[in-house]
């Protein structure tokens, strides 16, 4: 029997606590903690410990930090938190590209509280971290089998982190040859943004391939494109749209004929687990985003991990230290002369290691794989559904299959009713659901919004994401000025867009909004 | 209160459905009329006043009389000031320019006008590019870019400008075809100017790091000047996107013609076609740069026509640099580039994939194609 029939949250309304800036709450010589001074035998030892500091290193003011008792504090983040909509009270649905998918609290608590990780220092001797870097060398251990490349660093601190390095890699591999003719990197236009900013901020020029009537980045467009100066693609399988390339083989074999790499963006990998490997694609590099498709968890900015993998062939340009076993125990090798280098401080976000880690054992080979069964099978359900829902309209590749997300349309609400995306996005949250992600720059499918139903969620949860969207679809033929003047029930109104585009209103300190405003 | 201004051309688009290929002119506009013509202008006018007239306590509304506007406006609502006069059934382009002039006198914040090419050339010649304008397309001709994609869109972009939200303002191309040259077969536009247009854009607002267009056309003039060889002449095409190469490098440059440069130094402004095709012979070493001009995405057979088949020829087909925004390709979406050189052996090598320039470091492999179905 169904949990619940009610499938809308009609009564939802959202917290709204008129919270002033935590600046604006500061009362001078008020103290959240008092800390005690320094007893006299370590005074004795290091003096004031602010005299240490060079005098041109010193402030001459002391920071204008609020000045905000303990309990307001913790009153007031808990005020803003209930302001936000995140995964543990929404459904992460909304977040298409972003694989929010359920992350066990139990990995949360181990990371938080377990000695082995809480209670080391990244500079202590390797001996004496040993579990530490067990997980490393584990983790890398199962990337390998799931992608079928021959070496892993987990190393970069994130998604389009590692696919700068990855580019940086290929850099030096053409270098390492005498090759320093391969000045440009192809990319899709719904590959992830990264594959075209990382390989331009590594100081590649970018080509982009816009995509054929069908969907596919443009093969004949690929093939004009490449030359002798072409260093590597860099494309994303499945593409943002949802759509998988079965012809992803050709575009290797086109590539490695002019002696390009090829590198796999397999930030979201959740349709693919078990089923597809970037080895068996052709691949000479790839990269997992381990927040996003292993669980740990996306969101926040971080911490994040880009953990990227390489043929056999690339592996010397990996980043140092490596983590390696030598049969009887775990140690860092940093001797490898050919290495892009260090890319992250210590070795990387050792939490996200753990979490990935946890995930992946909790799960066992049988368990990833059936793990991205349901998360194609959630999506082809969703999809269906939400292709009966009045106004939406699916791009390209009419009939064919979406993985594991798909890009949306309300190209044709907009016609009908003046409704667009931003709109229903703003009434979206309601009925207690996040704002759903839209598209990357540049909106090539007009009025974007991509979804993507990983795993973890069950009917009931799709079934209510549709009744949303359908509800919406229908108050815009009926009463279009409903939606277009919403959110109603949220914590803040319509923020306008100027606020977050133009660079004379955007205050992102304190100390930027007094400035801009006018008020010091 | 904010006012718009309502022109609508009662004749445009009237040759179109009987095959006339434009309605310029008494006589072609007789003989449209006796085939059993009817004008699409006023219906897809009243299409787009429908949207604005949800906002008609909140605006002003000036328009000319009978059916080049007032007529439309009652029936969608609004209820307009009436300026001018008209000979009803008789209208003709100098009422077009007359309306534009009264209604920019008036202080207009915008033009929203029903027509085609011969209408946006008309508002163009009559009041330059001192007021905002926005076309519902309603003509035979629309190689201009100052239409929105249809009329419903028409009516909700000038909503948003009229209130006063978000709409970024483009100076888009005013084209216009010599209609008599059309009826025998040939295509011959000219870019006329450029008016300021309030446009949508097609881009996420939030949180993409999107760059702003000015940001990316300043980018791809770096690129290009970057990427300039010593001792080659560059050609520089008509169009706002190829005037930020010019004033990067602060030379006077001609929006409508075509300029020539030598190691970063001009050489001539606007130059004729035999002017540039002794340039070529007199100098070699040439490269052209062109962006598409008008809606359709032409590169080559609109208003750049200067730079002809024999000019492209001598300076060699591998020495053409296309460059465009990265917004402009996108609306052309799915449509291709266009060439229409006047020599279709020579659109037909054209045919194919080119990397057009959008910006620093950044380009987009774009198909070329001399056949614009």
């Amino acid at each position: 029997m169904a949990r619940q029939k009610k499938l809308l949250r009609d009564n939802y309304h959202q917290a709204r606590w008129d919270e002033p800036m935590i600046f604006e709450m500061s009362v001078p010589g008020e103290r959240g903690v008092l800390v005690p001074l320094a007893c006299e035998n370590i005074v004795s030892q290091v003096g004031d410990g602010v005299s240490a500091i060079p005098a041109n290193l010193r402030r001459k003011k002391a920071p204008a930090l609020p000045e905000v008792n303990q309990m307001r504090v913790n009153r007031h983040y808990y005020h803003l938190s209930q302001e936000t909509l995140g995964t543990d009270v929404t459904l992460g649905i909304s977040e298409g590209t972003c694989t929010m998918k359920y992350s066990p609290k139990v990995q949360e608590h181990m990371a938080a509280r377990h000695p082995g990780i809480v209670d080391v220092h990244p500079l202590q001797e390797p001996d004496t971290m040993q579990g530490i870097l067990e997980l490393y060398y584990k983790v890398e251990q199962f990337l390998k089998e799931i992608s079928g490349m021959d070496a892993f660093s987990l190393q970069p601190g994130g998604g389009a982190h590692g696919v700068f390095t990855n580019a940086s890699i290929i850099r030096a591999y053409h270098r390492a040859r005498g090759d320093n003719n391969r000045t440009e990197i192809i990319t899709t236009m719904f590959s992830h943004p990264c594959d075209a900013a990382t390989p331009n901020t590594a100081g590649f020029k970018v080509i982009t391939l816009m995509p054929d009537e069908s969907g596919y980045p443009d093969l004949e467009a690929m093939k004009a494109a490449l030359s002798d100066k072409t260093a590597g693609i860099m494309i994303t399988n499945p593409e943002d749209t949802g759509i998988y390339n079965p012809r992803i083989e050709e575009y290797v074999k086109a590539a490695h004929a002019v002696g390009a790499l090829c590198s796999y963006d397999q930030a979201n990998a959740n349709g693919m687990m078990g089923i597809h490997r970037a080895r068996e694609a052709g691949f000479d590099l790839c990269h997992f985003n381990l927040h996003k498709t292993f669980s740990a968890p996306h969101g926040c900015m971080g911490p994040a991990t880009g953990a990227i993998g390489v043929k056999e062939f690339l592996k010397p340009f990996l980043p140092v230290p490596r983590v390696e076993f030598d049969g009887q125990k775990y140690l860092l090798n940093s001797n490898y002369p050919e290495s892009v280098g260090k890319v992250r401080t210590f070795f990387g976000n050792t939490n996200v290691i753990l979490k990935t880690y946890m995930w992946i054992m909790q799960h066992g080979a049988e368990g990833l794989k059936e793990a991205a069964i349901c998360s194609v099978l959630n999506n082809q359900y969703f999809m269906k559904k939400i292709a009966e829902i009045p106004g939406v309209v699916i791009w390209y590749a009419k009939g064919k299959r979406r993985l594991e997300q798909v890009r949306y349309s309300w190209e044709k609400l907009k016609q009908d009713t003046g409704v667009g995306t931003d709109d229903v996005n703003k009434r979206i949250v309601d009925f207690g659901i996040e704002h759903y992600w839209t598209s990357h720059h540049p909106w090539v499918v007009p009025e974007p919004f991509t979804l993507e139903p990983c795993e973890s969620y069950n009917k009931e949860d799709l079934d209510e994401y549709v009744a949303v969207l359908k509800q919406i679809s229908k108050e815009a033929y009926d009463d279009p000025n409903l939606v277009k003047s919403a959110p109603h029930k949220a914590a803040s109104h319509r923020p306008t867009h100027e606020a977050i585009d133009e660079a004379e209103l955007i205050a992102v300190t304190w100390r930027q909004y007094l400035k801009k405003k006018g008020k010091k | 209160m904010k006012k718009l201004g309502v022109i609508v051309n009662p004749i445009a688009g009237i040759g179109g459905k009987v095959g006339l290929k434009g309605s310029d002119g008494i006589e072609i506009l007789k003989k449209a009329r006796e085939m059993g013509a009817r004008s699409e202008a006023p219906r897809r006018a009243l299409e787009a006043l429908k949207i604005i007239a949800k906002l008609k306590n909140e605006i002003q509304v000036v328009t000319y009389p009978d059916e080049m506007g007032a007529d439309e406006c009652r029936e969608a609502g609004l209820e307009p000031e009436i300026i001018g006069s008209i000979e009803s059934g008789e209208t003709r382009p100098e009422d077009t320019m007359e309306a534009a002039r009264k209604m920019a006198e008036r202080g207009v914040d915008l033009i929203l006008f029903a027509g085609g090419d011969g209408t946006a050339r008309n508002i163009y010649s009559a009041i330059g590019s001192s007021i905002p304008v926005l076309g519902i397309p309603a003509g035979v001709k629309i190689h201009s870019a100052v239409y929105a994609i249809n009329p419903h869109s028409a009516g909700e972009v000038a909503s948003l400008y009229l209130q006063g939200k978000v709409v970024n303002i483009r100076e888009a191309e005013v084209m216009d075809i010599d209609e008599e040259a059309f009826r025998q077969g040939r295509v011959s536009a000219q870019l006329y100017g450029y008016l300021k247009v309030p446009v949508e854009r097609r881009v996420q607002s939030v949180k993409s790091g999107a760059r702003s267009e000015q940001a990316e056309v300043e980018g791809l003039a770096a690129e290009i000047i970057a990427g300039m060889d010593a001792d080659t002449l560059y050609i520089i095409g008509p169009g706002t996107t190829t005037r930020a190469i010019m004033e990067r490098l602060e030379l006077s440059n001609t929006l409508l013609g075509v300029d020539v440069i030598l190691d970063r130094k001009l050489v001539a402004n606007d130059v004729t076609e035999n002017q540039l095709f002794d340039l070529i012979n007199q100098h070699g070493k040439a490269r052209i740069v062109v962006t598409a001009i008008g809606g359709q995405g032409h590169v080559f057979g609109r208003g750049n026509q200067q730079i002809s088949p024999r000019v492209i020829r001598l300076a060699g087909k591998n020495n053409i640099i296309v460059v465009a925004s990265r917004d402009k390709l996108v609306a052309l979406q799915p449509h291709p580039l266009l060439v229409d050189t006047g020599d279709p052996e020579l659109d037909r090598e054209l045919r194919g994939y080119v990397r057009v320039v959008t910006g620093w470091e950044d380009s987009i492999m774009y198909r070329v194609s001399d056949d614009a179905d």
